[in-house]
């Protein structure tokens, strides 16, 4: 059996590594600056989202504003949040900056920047939802919730602790979608991802219920052991920080609530 | 890192539970697939210029949009605007049944169309009416010669169920992308899922080729 295993494995391996070349190629753009592929999550208003036809969101104009202050060229790839992270690990993407939470786990994969953003993961129900107050009345609930997200980590600890469903989705608008359709109880979101939702489309029926779960942090991704990206990230946050610019980007699109 | 036996091994349970809601799922939307393209290949090879019609109509529209969409429509777009619920197994196996009921709908008014004329002028002439030589003479031959082209139906449809992860099914696919979300390792999880949707495929081949002879004879 082990045999077995190891001669499809490694026949799925040598296929893998003949049939695929090289993700991001590092090629000089035309104006001679370096070019970082950035993975993001294009459908996570404030923090990226389309309109008119453009990314934007506070990530975008982050990232945007550190690659003009460290003289970079960024190229935004948007994706599913769950696929992000493996796509970083598999050398796809440079680095990803998607509202992504410091947690240990990820460290051990990825490398990250100085965190950017206190988020904090919130109880998300409908308007007319008086039974779920806080996390000890999830018994028997079902929570919709992300691939990937350190809400789906945070969700299945739940689930088990007080024997609630969790089902998967690929982005925030299907879980949303789910708990406005009454097929989920409950979701758990970044507080600020929610609030916004809440702030800028009340037909969504939603509330937000108890206090955050946690103090999560956001942090720009980058592969592990690109020490390069990682100080120009970081040199970047800081002259942001300093220079007003970065408190402007979040105004622009949060009200100064936090 | 653990190694990659390892995790193979973790991932195991969760992963053959996803397998079991993938077959069923597949089995189930199968038979009722089988249904809906009886009813409609009949109908579209039926004299009345409405049944045909009608036929028509739903087999180009169900082939004429992707089945993601389809999924999407029946489970978040309909609820709503019914006011109704529906559970994501139920919008699945709709969603699925309705997309393969189309393609089964061209197969049968394959089969039958491919049966000789003359088959059904001798059974009318035999004094059976129209219906009954439909089911006694004309359906058994066309069968016969559809069954190949059904168990290809069955694999798409089984392939077609990865597509669920969408609504939150914990098929295989979703399966695999959760193990992957906790532990990163997407090279051993999506081999051991393709090993697992290989499996299933080949057995339900070695299944059909079987059937296919016992037909034959």
């Amino acid at each position: 059996m082990k045999k077995l295993m190891f001669a499809v494995v490694s026949g799925l391996l040598a296929l893998t590594v003949s049939a695929c070349g090289t993700g991001t190629d590092q090629a000089a753009s035309t104006s001679g600056a370096k070019k970082y592929v950035f993975g993001t999550d294009a459908t996570y208003p404030p923090f990226e989202f389309e309109k008119d036809g453009k990314y934007v969101g506070i990530d975008i104009d982050l990232i945007n504003a550190i690659a003009k202050e460290e003289g970079f060229e960024v190229e935004i790839k948007p994706m599913d949040f769950k696929g992000i992270i493996p796509a970083v690990q598999a050398k796809q993407l440079d680095g990803a900056i998607a509202g992504i939470s410091i947690n240990d786990k990820r460290k051990e994969i990825l490398d990250f920047s100085e965190p950017y953003y206190q988020a904090g993961l919130s109880l998300v129900v409908r308007e007319d939802n008086t039974t779920i107050n806080g996390e000890a009345d999830l018994a028997g609930k079902t929570i919709a919730i992300k691939k990937g997200t350190t809400g789906a980590t945070f969700a299945d600890e739940l689930g088990q602790k007080y024997g609630a469903t969790v089902k998967y989705f690929d982005d925030s608008p299907s879980m949303f979608q789910e708990v406005q359709n009454g097929n989920a109880d409950v979701t758990i979101e970044d507080y600020p991802v929610i609030s916004y939702k809440i702030t800028v489309d009340p037909a969504s029926k939603l509330k937000i219920v108890g206090d955050r779960l946690n103090g999560d942090h956001y942090g720009i991704a980058v592969l592990k052991g690109n020490k390069e990206l990682q100080d120009k990230l970081n040199s970047g946050l800081k002259k942001l920080k300093e220079n007003g610019k970065y408190d402007e980007i979040i105004n622009t699109y949060l009200s100064t609530k936090k | 890192m653990s190694s990659s036996w390892d995790v193979i091994v973790d991932a195991l349970p969760v992963l053959a539970q996803g397998s079991v809601v993938t077959l069923k799922i597949t089995v189930i939307s199968l038979f009722f697939a089988l249904l809906i393209g009886l009813l409609f290949g009949l109908m579209s090879t039926s004299r009345s210029k409405l049944l045909r019609g009608i036929a028509t109509a739903y087999v180009d529209f169900l082939r004429g949009t992707p089945l993601l969409v389809q999924i999407f429509f029946i489970y978040f777009g309909l609820p709503p605007v019914l006011d109704i619920k529906i559970p994501e197994t139920t919008a699945g196996i709709l969603a699925l049944s309705l997309n393969a009921g189309a393609y089964l709908a061209e197969i049968f008014r394959g089969g039958i169309l491919s049966i000789d004329k003359g088959q059904m002028e001798a059974a009318r002439s035999l004094g059976l009416s129209h219906g009954k030589a439909m089911r006694l003479v004309i359906l058994p031959q066309a069968v016969r010669r559809m069954i190949p082209a059904f168990v290809n139906q069955f694999i798409v449809t089984l392939k077609d169920t990865s597509l669920l992860t969408v609504i939150g099914i914990r098929e295989l696919m979703n399966s695999g992308e959760i193990i992957i979300s906790s532990n990163f390792r997407s090279f051993e999880i999506w081999a051991v899922v393709a090993v697992f949707y290989f499996l299933m495929i080949y057995i339900l081949s070695l299944l059909s080729r079987s059937l296919e002879r016992r037909f034959a004879k």
